[in-house]
């Protein structure tokens, strides 16, 4: 099964609305409770980053026997330093975007910690495809 | 104990998503940066903050958390108030600093655990 959502970048209003979809679909499948909040955060920081830093982007996910595997690509600035952004508490979020909460750092972290799998390509100038791969206990 | 009592006993105002009243609270966590509220909180824990806009929804439906308490007399938006009474997020409202609320929470929460075992 694949689902494909679009993001906004700059549009907070929805950030996070293709994560709550997903999770509700997740759920309906009745994966593990783990499972499920394992792959919610890590979608959730994967959309909000092409909320927060990027352009547009689409987030696919894949949902096969073993494994559920979400794509999120975006059209962006891209990321220079991809050691640099895995970093807790390294962000180049502006003010606004702090006071709301948003730019802690901890986004790329809290994905490696949640996903079995990631992996990050990015083209500075272009844009970034995050890719997460979390298995199912069978 | 679940939000409606705690709403009661901490004198806490029910703003939106009542439907939610009888969530268990598990614990709770405090912190106006979502990702660490991703990152740390847990599933049935009580959330604290003074971030109001309506992103506070997802994290909490995500996360699984039992509510919302917005201090220093923070009051959710309309756009927000919809949405959480469409998603049953249930927010909780205080006069008090995140000091005082999560102070009075984990002392309440403690009693609660002392009484019950
Ligand atoms: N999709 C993206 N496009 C461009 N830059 C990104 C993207 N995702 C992450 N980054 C960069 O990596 C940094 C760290 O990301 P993250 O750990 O999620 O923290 P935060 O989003 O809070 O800044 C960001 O501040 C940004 O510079
Ligand atoms: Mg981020």
């Amino acid at each position: 099964m694949i689902f494909e959502y679009q993001i906004e970048g700059g549009d907070f209003t929805k950030a996070g609305s293709a994560s709550s979809e997903v999770k509700k679909i997740l759920r309906q499948l009745n994966l593990e409770p783990s499972l499920i909040k394992r792959i919610a955060v890590a979608m959730y920081e994967a959309e909000v980053n092409v909320v927060a830093h990027a352009y547009r982007g689409t987030m696919t996910v894949d949902i096969d026997t073993g494994r559920i595997f979400i794509a999120v690509k975006d059209e962006g600035p891209g990321i220079e330093d991809i050691e640099k952004a895995m970093t807790e508490g390294w962000s180049t979020a502006n003010e606004k975007v702090r006071e709301m909460g948003f730019g802690a750092g901890m986004g790329l972290p809290n994905i490696k910690k949640n996903a079995d799998e990631l992996k990050i390509t990015s083209t500075p100038g272009t844009g970034t495809k995050v890719e997460i791969t979390c298995f199912t206990r069978l | 104990m679940n939000i409606a009592e705690i709403a009661d006993r901490l004198n806490f105002e029910i703003v939106c998503g009542s439907t939610g009243k009888n969530n268990m609270v598990t614990w709770g966590y405090t912190s106006d940066m979502l990702s660490n509220v991703m990152g740390n909180a847990s599933e049935g824990n009580l959330w604290i903050t003074m971030q109001s806009h309506k992103n506070i929804l997802a994290v909490a439906l995500l996360k699984e958390l039992s509510g919302i308490v917005l201090v220093n007399g923070h009051r959710p938006d309309t756009e927000t108030v919809t949405q959480a009474e469409k998603e049953g997020v249930v927010i909780l409202a205080t006069d008090l600093p995140a000091f005082e609320t999560a102070g009075r929470l984990y002392q309440l929460l403690k009693e609660n655990e002392d009484i019950q075992s």
